[in-house]
């Protein structure tokens, strides 16, 4: 069996995020990048089953779309113990180019299970790997939280509301996670770092697959207004401010 | 209650590592987030090595990362070496302890000075944590002057007795072998593995410490130890070798006590923020912007000048000397960030619900061991005045 992990590269969580002058872009020139911490779940989650394998999981391979820019990332998903990397050299311009050019790329490779996180902590979509699985004609299932194999079967858990269900599935399929498919994501070692540097990281010239959508404006959200103390032996000043001044009651 | 860290860059440092680099530093940061920020305050105050961290440690890689990978390390750069030491010590200085012993005083020596047999037994075992090491140099009558020592190495036939003791050593009691340095029937100086399962070779800990509290320190007693002569490293005659390995060591905590200094400032810094005292945060006040304002200047210079010494150290270019005028800044450094930051917080500063103390104390312990503040001053002033002034 050989596993699929889709990558996406997003500003780390804790940047504050700035926007261009004309507010139609973001400005990328001050961010951090990381995994998309489902992206590294799932990975965390496909090195464990592999490694429980015996031997039937052969591989554990990655790939994103993006620009050099994005090789870090991809290096980092490396160390953590990826075998090895495609990289289809494109701005990720929506889900749907990026899920057509993934497509594109491996549709030759015959891997058995493709594994997304469920949103990019950046655009959150929540888009790209339903339109993967459509793409590759393969079945879907989305927001796991819970991947076993026995024997051909996966066995997975569906976060649904008040509970989940399970669902069993075979192979060729693609697996949305949700949080919760591994308990933390694996850090990467020292010697695997090293180890990193030798492994295949394979940039593939895009198809040019064309975006179905435009971002025309972002609008940033408002910033948290000065917070007005009021004595608590005083509602009467409370009462006068959030009639008056808010204008809410 | 420990604030997120976000340790400064106020001259884009980051710009100067490469990427790999920078995976190896949030690598050690987020493994000390997730598991020594929240158990060391408990560790410190009981005293105790949480000995658990040690195969994770190892299994993270933090000992050897410079030792070559056929020997089990990981084979990167001094500067990575740098970058993990102050990680770990953002965490503890007791931590990064274990750590630097480990690699500078134990691993380096036998990759540098032991034979191939002695390097494929110790060296992957090390790497792993399967086997840990400590150091023997310093002895209870003399420290700053270990020349003096009187611990003794005696040929007998087909092997070696080492007769003796060795005070305050890292690792002591945990300690699987130990690098031991005593003087042969001539008076010079030799190294040797003991091992601790060895009859008459017995450790003891240090229970009474303010500092490095959740690191073991302790003695070391050789009464008629057998060594072997295949654990003699075979070309070491002299002081040399020994301060080859402090050198690495020292090295290490020169960038390791910026990890301890940006854990204050940046505890002391959104502390000033968040308090309000009459009815403005403390960071509106003069007084404190001056305590910040100097901090993130002399953390700046630190990061800046072990920056430079890494580049050197990479090229094989670093002098003894250069290392010890970094590790004197630095730590000397770091404890005046820790004892500004620990009045920043005021009583708060004193409990063990921030970082701030623990480090304090810890540095106290830095800034003695590896060549005393005074030792370092005085190499350097040998260095520029060619007379050497405490011999
Ligand atoms: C107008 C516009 C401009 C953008 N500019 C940039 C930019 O400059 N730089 C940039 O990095 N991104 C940029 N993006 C985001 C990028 O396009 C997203 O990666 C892509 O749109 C999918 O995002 P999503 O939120 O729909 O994915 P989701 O559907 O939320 O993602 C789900 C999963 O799909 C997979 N996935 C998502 N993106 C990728 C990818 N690129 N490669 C491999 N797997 C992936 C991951 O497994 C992820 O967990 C831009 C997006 C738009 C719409
Ligand atoms: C927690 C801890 C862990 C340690 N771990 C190890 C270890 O693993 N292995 C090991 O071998 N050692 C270890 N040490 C020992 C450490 O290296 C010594 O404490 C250090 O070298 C100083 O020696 P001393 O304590 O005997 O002080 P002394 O040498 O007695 O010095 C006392 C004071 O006199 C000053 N002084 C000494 N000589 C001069 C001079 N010529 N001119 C001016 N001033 C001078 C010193 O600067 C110092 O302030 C450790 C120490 C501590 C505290």
């Amino acid at each position: 069996m050989k596993i699929l992990v889709c990558i996406s590269n997003v500003p780390d969580t804790t940047t504050r995020i700035k926007l261009s002058g004309d507010q139609n872009a973001i400005d990328l020139s001050s961010v951090q990048w990381i995994i998309n911490p489902w992206d590294e779940l799932a990975l965390t989650r496909a090195l464990e089953l592999k490694e429980a394998s015996g031997g039937s999981i052969s591989s554990v391979s990655i790939i994103h779309v993006g620009n050099a820019g994005s090789d870090a990332t991809l290096r980092k998903a490396l160390a953590i113990g990826a075998d090895d990397a495609i990289r289809v050299d494109a701005a990720p311009t929506d889900a749907y180019a990026v899920a057509h050019e993934i497509a594109e790329a491996i549709k030759d490779k015959n891997y058995d299970m493709i594994l997304c996180g469920i949103e990019s902590s950046d655009y959150n979509g929540s888009a790209m790997g339903g339109m993967l699985a459509e793409f590759l004609n393969m079945e879907s299932v989305s927001s796991v939280s819970k991947l076993e194999i026995e024997g051909d079967e996966l066995k997975l858990n569906r976060e649904i509301a008040g509970g989940f269900e399970v669902v069993s599935a075979t192979a060729p399929v693609v697996v949305i996670v949700q949080k919760g498919i591994a308990l933390e994501p694996r850090i990467p070692s020292m010697r695997g770092i090293m180890m990193a540097r030798k492994k295949p990281l394979e940039v593939v010239a895009a198809t040019g697959a064309e975006a179905l959508t435009e971002f025309v404006h972002y609008t940033p959200p408002q910033p948290k207004a000065a917070c007005k103390m009021i004595d608590a032996d005083n509602p009467a000043e409370l009462v006068n401010l959030l009639h008056n001044e808010a204008k809410i009651i | 209650m420990a604030y997120p860290y976000n340790p400064p860059d106020y001259f884009g440092i980051d710009e100067l590592l490469s990427d790999e680099h920078k995976i190896v530093r949030s690598s050690i940061r987020d493994y000390v987030t997730r598991s020594i920020v929240p158990i060391i305050d408990q560790a410190a105050q009981q005293h105790t090595f949480p000995s658990h961290i040690i195969k994770e440690l190892g299994a993270l890689g933090v000992f050897g990362p410079f030792i070559p990978e056929t020997y089990g390390g990981a084979g990167l750069d001094h500067i990575s070496y740098g970058l993990i030491m102050a990680e770990l010590e953002r965490g503890d200085s007791g931590i990064r302890s274990v750590a630097s012993v480990q690699t500078s005083l134990v691993m380096y020596p036998i990759f540098a000075f032991g034979s191939e047999e002695q390097k494929q037994r110790f060296l992957p075992r090390l790497a792993t944590g399967e086997l840990i090491g400590c150091f023997g140099l310093t002895e209870p009558n003399h420290g700053s002057d270990p020349g003096s020592m009187e611990t003794t190495l005696r040929e007998e036939g087909d092997h070696y007795v080492l007769n003796g003791a060795k005070m305050w050593i890292t690792n002591s009691t945990i300690a699987d072998i130990a690098i031991v340095w005593a003087k042969d029937e001539k008076g010079v100086v030799r190294g040797l593995i003991a091992e601790k399962d060895t009859p008459g070779f017995s450790a003891s800990e240090t229970h009474s410490k303010w500092s490095l509290r959740a690191s073991v320190t302790g003695e070391l007693v050789f009464d008629q130890v057998k060594i072997p002569k295949e654990y003699v490293f075979p070309d070491i005659r002299g002081l040399k070798e020994p301060l080859m390995c402090l050198n690495s060591a020292r090295y290490g905590i020169a960038w390791g006590a910026i990890g301890a200094a940006a854990d204050c400032y940046n505890t002391a810094l959104q502390y000033a923020q968040e308090r309000l005292q009459f009815g403005r945060p403390l960071a509106s006040f003069q007084l404190q912007q001056k305590k910040l304002a100097e901090m993130v200047t002399e953390i700046t210079q630190a990061q800046l000048l072990v920056w430079r010494l890494g580049v050197l150290r990479n090229e094989g270019r670093a002098t003894p000397a250069q290392i010890s005028m970094a590790k004197r800044n630095n730590v000397q450094m770091a404890l005046q960030v820790a004892r500004e930051s620990r009045q920043v917080l005021g009583a708060m500063g004193i409990t063990g619900d921030f970082p701030v103390m623990r480090h304090m104390m810890n540095l106290e312990s830095v800034i003695t061991y590896e060549g005393t503040h005074d030792i370092h001053l005085l190499i350097t002033g040998a260095d520029i005045t060619g007379i050497n002034a405490f011999e």
